[in-house]
């Protein structure tokens, strides 16, 4: 903790009265790095005791219990981690959560948009991005908004340490993220109080705006086969790359009808297809995990879905997908705090069926499989992009996880947020002193 | 007299008699009935005043019904007996009653006379006030005065001017489907608004209205609804309560005539509708206790209309001492073909569908007085089906009569009129084939004030019976033997043929072959005459000829043994069946307890105890729990009477206390006005609220309740201990000073809204809220104190205002930024009171000096920020600066799932600050205790406070601990083996109920389709809580998002 709080000093002494704008992206690594004597969490399940990982031009070089190279930071009694993924976020598209429409940038308008991409509107600046950073997050998947019923767009995967969005872009346009219509009969009771007209059969209203936007696929298979195609159409351009799969289709959806179609999906046109939200994933492990869908669990802090469920049944969700071999990631899509407890929704995960080191998984190397990120991140392994965070301890449980160091491609980066910074500037108000 | 006849056996002549009675508009004169047998002369007139087109055409309406079964009412009935009717009344009724000469005598052997049936909640005959077209707008600007023109109130729900009797239009369209189930009288009322004005008695007769109102004030009507109402007020359930408080309190005031109101109708109409039977409409059990406890504060003992759900909370039901308007709406089974969307429909509803058709039997067991009503039904003809349902479940059949007819008559004042058959009442009964609720008997007529209406006449006489059939052929007559069974003809003449029947009304028709087997047939067509027939046949060369049939009674067969067996174990069947039942649970749902906890003497041994106290954390240590109250603290402890929890290894900490919390409430905003500190959550609290279990398991003992933030000045708080299982008095906390929830900021100027139009709109206003109430409040105050007190207007809203600045209620206040918290100080500081918690103060770091200053508490979010402009500059810092400046600061909740992760979001400071785990546990359990003023109660680990303690698994502040075992006041509230076991009964449960409803399906009983179960969640009008797919989140409810 002290150790902490003199690194946090230290970042601090040039502070300004401008929150944020004196915190500036790394320099590329210039030198070889080794972090010495700390707990490793592979990412894959492995933890290696006292190792020591090197690194060199924002490359693993080594990990295990190999010698020192460059730059030793001692890590004694620390543990390190890959740094975490957000497997879906707003990030970087909508600054203030509500009432501040100057602040959208995360749902256009209209039903079929494989073409609008996320990256373009990521906000490098946005004053969320450097508060994630701090607590392990370097990596986030930027997904486009849509409608229930719309295709949103493409998300791309950005590092958070950028002066601008091409900086930042780490995999760009992989996802093509379509929203499914809800199947779920959810009546209004206030609607014939409020004289608003009850939607006819929601189920039939779904499925056949399903069916307009397979059909929207059809048209899509055939237009690739076209090798001068009469016109261009940019949205079925947009998603040639679902059909050699350097793309992946993720369909929000949650309950059990809905995922039947997105199996659908994959038995088609043979999609990768993951599944964000998956609230009732639960139900149906083994038809995911036959069908080879994956899922991005977007909260695990939330209450279960029906009032007879276990209290604590969306805790439990994820061992029950660790169990049925389906593979997952947690994400933090909490509109109250904006990401920043990813690990802690993996940590409870944790503590309620999942192995802290499959917790981490679930925010680190599953999470970039689904993105289609794994051969360069998502793990501490040599080969691998240097993204790396120590923290004080365990970084699942908020009693510890306080991250002293980050590396994003070798680069360490500074570890100062908004936050951090109100925080020093109301201390001094009040004299309040460092232990 | 009709056709010279005095023995009128023929119905079907009657019928005729009568529709011509009828459409000469003839009433019966009410002074007539009390001498009846000296009368006979007596005419019926017509209505004195209406002229008459034609030639007056009165006549007396005498009918004697001889040789019934006359069920006078539920207690008497009298066999072989004559009912004696003339001018609409009954004359007299008994046996030997002499019949004078001119009654048609009406021969009703076999037959079953009931008093005809009173529904005393319908509004037969009011129209259907109606919203206006444009539909509502959840962002449209706020209505904030009444828009109805005249000397009326200020709240346009407040309805005491509208007059049953005056706007009652006979409708024979709605009237003859009630005739049909039996009701012959119904109070009527327009169901709109909060207060309903009167109600009127009115028979079903078909005749002008003049004639069939029996009562013009029969009743006044209240609700909790304010129906078409388009004013802002009252928006929650907790304003309406408000509402009707302070309109008593007015109305009482305006007595005086006081200077300034001048007329005031609504008053002056509520003032004189209180000597009339006071009907509240409630519909569902809590709201059944709300509006007893309004009553019970004014002096009035409401008649209760219920919602079906009363079996579940009977003994809180009986001790109101209210009589009820039951209505049997139940419900329906559901389509559970699809277990996906079975997986819908909670086990609440599912064992509501199986137990409320004994909701009646419970109300009945427990000596509640009720009326039965066919309010509520979709379809009105499952009025009797569901009535024998209820019967199934329990209910007597003298009871269902006597809440038919003797209770709602007695409830409205109008048995001495109708409601049994004796002499001197009017002649409204029933005439039907046997006991009127059993499922084979059939009601043939409905007579009303004296007026018969033919339900099921053709079956007057079944016809089943011999009779001797004569062809008259030319060749002579011919002699056949017919039998008639349910509607099968056999005749018997050389052979035993079959004949093709078809009885429609009067006409008759058959036809049987010349001979067994044989391809040629007579055929006959006829009418009945009585129980004979005769018409005309033709044989199958074409020659015709009359014919004539002789009804003679069939010689009963006795039922054999076997028969006689068969059917009985067809009943045990039926019954073993009935048998398996949903067994009721507090709440009734999957969590809820078959048996309610009691206080054990407890020793938890060897646990790491978190006192929260000086003495920090005690290792190895045993807790002793007697009497509800921690009653030891020490190593070694032993106590024989004790049941021993082994604590090794795991952490036993005082419960979880959240300041700031939104569960288990029926309403959580009134956001009608600027200034509602009239309201209060405690008028409202649900203890079935499923949140209250999930958060016992999260460790959660005490939530303080707050209104919402839509408005600056919002609603009195209730704190509770979390009592799952008890009532809504059971909740609450006890003893605690009370509290009232402020709110400032971008909620309370309705941001979201593109449109608004209640002040305030900016932070300015805000101010301007705040000292222009509590200037109001002062100058109350001091008129309190004059000499002319007593003719000031007490004033709820400034009652709460007054208790604030008499340190007799304190504040709990929303804000978030540095201006505005400063501002509220600078209120209080005006005003003489000290702020008492600044909950939310996102920023309150940056002005934590002046809040300690001032002496205010703090009680915040751990790491919320940027969900809207004025969270911008939040940081998870907040606490753990404030803690160092000296506040005594909590981490609240405002959400109900991360109410029960509150021990981790205090541990957040941990990480964010630096603060020690036990400063951090503090943050939950002592420091809000402190600030609400019950740490001599909570809080901590202390001999001599209440035994509310958490079990943990792990460390309390750990992502991995989970509290094992919740317990409050002594009372084991959670476990987890217990959780356990519940899951696994849930399931068993609701696998039988939906296998129950299969059945039915597969029966061919009708099912709607699977509805899931819909959960509306309160938040504070904040933020986007996501709660899941079967949550209404409560701002969709109310458009104040």
């Amino acid at each position: 903790m002290k150790k902490y709080l003199a690194i946090l000093i230290a970042g601090i002494t040039a502070l300004s009265a401008t929150a944020q704008d004196d915190i500036y992206p790394a320099k590329p690594q210039a030198e070889a790095i080794t972090l010495t004597n700390a707990t490793i969490h592979i990412g894959n399940g492995t933890i290696i005791e006292n190792g020591s990982i090197s690194f060199n031009k924002g490359i693993i070089t080594a990990v295990g219990t190999n010698p020192a190279n460059g730059k030793v930071i001692d890590c004694k009694g620390k543990h390190i981690y890959p740094g975490l993924i957000l497997s879906a976020t707003n990030l970087g598209l909508q600054e203030i959560g509500g009432s501040v429409r100057g602040t959208n940038d995360f749902q256009e308008l209209g039903e079929l948009n494989p073409n609008v991409r996320s990256i373009v509107a990521y906000n490098t600046d946005s004053k969320i991005i450097n508060t994630l950073r701090s607590n392990g997050i370097l990596i986030a998947n930027i997904v486009p908004g849509g409608n229930g019923g719309s295709i949103g767009g493409s998300s791309s995967t950005v590092q958070l340490d950028a002066w601008n969005w091409e900086d930042a872009a780490y995999r760009k346009d992989y996802g093509i993220h379509y929203y499914m219509p809800s199947l779920f009969n959810r009546p209004n009771p206030f609607a014939a109080f409020f004289g608003i007209p009850q939607p006819p059969d929601p189920l039939k209203q779904g499925l056949d705006q399903i069916e307009k936007v397979k059909s929207f696929f059809r048209d899509a298979k055939a237009y690739q086969k076209q090798n001068t195609p009469d016109s261009t159409n940019l949205k079925l351009a947009a998603v040639k790359g679902l059909f050699d799969k350097s793309q992946r289709l993720f369909i929000h959806c949650n309950i059990v009808k809905e995922m039947l179609v997105a199996i659908d999906f994959v038995t088609e046109f043979g999609f990768d297809v993951t599944i964000v939200g998956g609230s009732e994933s639960w139900q149906i492990p083994e038809l995911l995990k036959q069908n080879n869908i994956s899922v991005i669990l977007r909260q695990t802090h939330n209450l279960p879905t029906s009032p007879d469920d276990d209290v604590d049944q969306p805790y439990k969700t994820p061992a029950m997908l660790q169990k049925a071999g389906v593979l997952f990631a947690i994400t933090d899509e909490d509109g109250q705090t904006r990401g920043r407890n990813l690990m802690f929704n993996a940590g409870t995960a944790a503590a309620y069926g999942l192995s802290r080191e499959e917790a981490l998984s679930a925010i680190s190397l599953n999470a970039a499989r689904i993105l289609g990120i794994d051969s360069k991140t998502g793990s501490i392994e040599t080969g691998k992009d240097a993204n790396i965070i120590v923290s004080e301890g365990d970084i699942l449980d908020m009693r510890s996880s306080i991250v002293t160091h980050a590396f994003i491609r070798g680069r360490e980066i500074d570890l100062m947020d908004k936050h951090k910074q109100l925080n020093e500037r109301y201390k001094k108000k009040y004299g309040i002193s460092n232990p | 007299m009709m056709n010279g006849s005095n023995a009128v056996n023929d119905i079907t002549a009657n019928a005729v008699y009568l529709t011509f009675l009828t459409k000469t508009n003839v009433m019966t004169k009410r002074t007539g009935w009390l001498i009846p047998l000296l009368l006979l002369c007596t005419q019926l007139t017509a209505q004195v005043t209406q002229p008459v087109n034609g030639v007056t055409d009165n006549r007396s309406g005498c009918y004697a019904f001889t040789n019934a079964t006359i069920v006078k009412n539920a207690q008497s009935t009298i066999t072989n007996a004559t009912l004696l009717i003339r001018n609409g009344k009954i004359i007299a009724t008994g046996t030997g009653i002499t019949i004078p000469p001119d009654a048609m005598i009406v021969d009703c052997s076999g037959k079953y006379i009931y008093p005809s049936l009173i529904d005393a909640y319908t509004d037969y005959g009011m129209s259907t006030p109606q919203r206006p077209a444009t539909p509502f707008n959840f962002n449209a600007p706020a209505q904030l005065t009444s828009n109805v023109k005249g000397a009326y109130g200020w709240n346009q729900a407040i309805r005491t001017d509208v007059n049953a009797a005056a706007i009652f239009a006979a409708d024979d369209g709605k009237a003859a489907p009630l005739r049909e189930l039996g009701f012959g009288t119904v109070l009527t009322h327009q169901k709109d608004g909060i207060a309903r004005g009167t109600g009127a008695v009115v028979t079903l007769a078909n005749r002008k209205e003049n004639l069939v109102i029996l009562k013009e004030k029969a009743s006044a009507h209240y609700s909790f609804n304010k129906g078409i109402s388009t004013q802002s007020y009252p928006g929650s359930m907790m304003g309406s309560i408000a509402l009707l408080r302070q309109t008593f309190i007015d109305a009482r005031w305006y007595k005086n005539k006081p200077a300034g109101e001048g007329i005031n109708l609504s008053l002056q109409y509520w003032n004189d509708n209180l000597s009339l039977p006071q009907i509240f409409e409630a519909n569902d059990k809590w709201n059944d206790l709300r509006a007893d406890r309004i009553g019970d504060e004014f002096g009035i003992q409401y008649i209760i209309k219920a919602g079906g759900n009363e079996y579940q909370r009977i003994n809180e039901i009986a001790a109101t001492k209210a009589s009820f308007i039951l209505p049997l709406s139940f419900p329906q089974a559901m389509d559970v073909e699809d277990p996906n969307d079975a997986r819908f429909i909670s086990l609440a509803d599912m064992k509501h569908w199986e137990m409320a058709p004994g909701n009646p039997a419970a109300l009945e067991k427990a000596g509640i007085n009720f009326c039965l009503t066919t309010a509520d039904l979709k379809d009105a003809k499952q009025f009797l089906p569901n009535l024998r349902k209820a019967i199934e479940n329990g209910l007597t059949e003298s009871r269902a009569l006597d809440a038919l007819t003797r209770f709602p008559a007695t409830l409205l004042g109008i048995y001495t009129e109708t409601g049994s058959i004796d002499a001197g009442k009017w002649a409204n009964f029933l005439i039907c084939s046997g006991p009127i609720f059993a499922e084979k008997t059939t009601l043939y007529q409905n007579w009303i004030q004296g007026e018969k209406y033919s339900i099921k006449d053709n079956n007057w006489t079944s016809g089943d019976g011999n009779y001797a059939l004569t062809l008259n052929l030319p060749a002579g007559t011919q002699q056949y033997r017919a039998t008639l069974k349910n509607n099968t003809m056999t005749v018997i003449g050389k052979d035993t043929l079959t004949a093709k029947l078809n009885i429609e009304g009067k006409q008759v028709k058959f036809s049987f072959p010349t001979e067994k087997g044989g391809k040629q047939s007579l055929r006959f067509s006829g009418m009945k005459t009585g129980n004979n027939w005769n018409g005309l046949g033709e044989d199958p060369t074409g020659k015709k000829f009359t014919w004539s049939a002789t009804w003679s009674a069939a010689a009963e067969t006795p039922k054999t043994d076997s028969a006689k067996n068969n059917t009985a174990k067809a009943d045990s069947a039926k019954k073993k069946d009935m048998g398996i039942k949903a067994s009721l649970t507090w709440p009734n749902n999957g969590y809820g307890w078959a048996e309610m906890p009691k206080p054990e003497t407890l020793l938890i041994k060897n646990a790491t105890v978190w006192t929260s106290e000086a003495t920090g954390i005690l290792t190895n240590t045993d807790i002793l729990v007697r009497n509800g109250k921690i009653a030891q603290i020490g190593k070694n402890l032993t106590d024989p009477a004790a049941r021993i929890i082994d604590g090794t290894g795991k952490h036993l900490t005082p419960g979880i206390i959240d300041e700031h919390s939104h569960i288990a409430a029926s309403s959580i905003n009134e956001g009608g006005q600027s200034v509602t500190s009239e309201v209060r959550i405690g008028d409202n609290l649900d203890p079935d609220d499923d949140n209250i279990y999930r958060q016992l398991s999260g460790g959660v003992t005490t939530s303080h309740i707050l209104h919402g933030s839509a408005n600056t000045i919002g609603g009195q708080t209730q704190l509770i201990k979390l009592r799952w299982g008890g009532n809504d008095n059971d909740l609450k906390f006890g003893g605690n000073d009370p509290f009232i929830k402020f709110a400032l900021g971008e909620n309370v100027k309705r941001t979201p809204s593109q449109a608004n139009n209640r002040f305030p709109d900016t932070r300015m206003g805000v101010e301007q809220v705040l000292v222009d109430a509590f200037t109001r409040a002062k100058d109350y105050e001091a008129a309190l104190k004059n000499p002319n007190a007593a003719a000031v207007r007490k004033d709820l809203e400034l009652d709460a205002l007054v208790e604030i600045m008499n340190s007799k209620r304190f504040i709990t206040c929303h804000s978030y930024v540095q201006s505005e918290i400063t501002a509220m100080i600078r209120v209080a500081e005006r005003f003489g009171f000290t702020l008492n918690t600044f909950t939310h103060i996102l920023e309150g770091y940056k002005v934590a000096d002046k809040m300690k200053a001032h002496g205010a508490n703090a009680s915040t979010f751990s790491d919320w920020w940027a969900y809207k402009m004025e969270v911008q500059d939040a940081i998870p810092y907040n606490a753990a600066i404030m803690q160092k400046v000296g506040l005594n600061v909590a981490i609240n909740s405002d959400d109900a799932e991360m109410a029960r992760r509150l021990n981790q979001e205090a541990a957040k400071s941990v990480k964010y600050g630096g603060m020690s785990e036990t400063d951090a546990l503090k943050m939950v359990t002592i420091n809000p205790a402190t600030m609400m003023h019950i740490d001599n109660r909570v809080g901590s680990i202390k001999v001599g406070k209440d035994a509310d303690l958490v079990l943990w698994s792990d460390n309390p502040l750990s992502i991995y601990a989970k509290a094992e075992q919740t317990i409050i006041d002594g009372i084991v509230y959670f476990t987890r083996e217990r959780d356990k076991q519940l899951r696994q009964q849930l399931l068993a449960e609701r696998t039988r109920l939906i296998r129950k409803m299969l059945g039915d399906k597969k029966d061919g009983k009708p099912v709607i389709p699977a509805a899931p179960s819909m959960k509306v969640m309160h938040t504070c009008e904040e933020h986007a809580h996501e709660h899941g797919l079967m949550v209404i989140d409560n701002d969709e409810q109310t458009g104040n998002r």
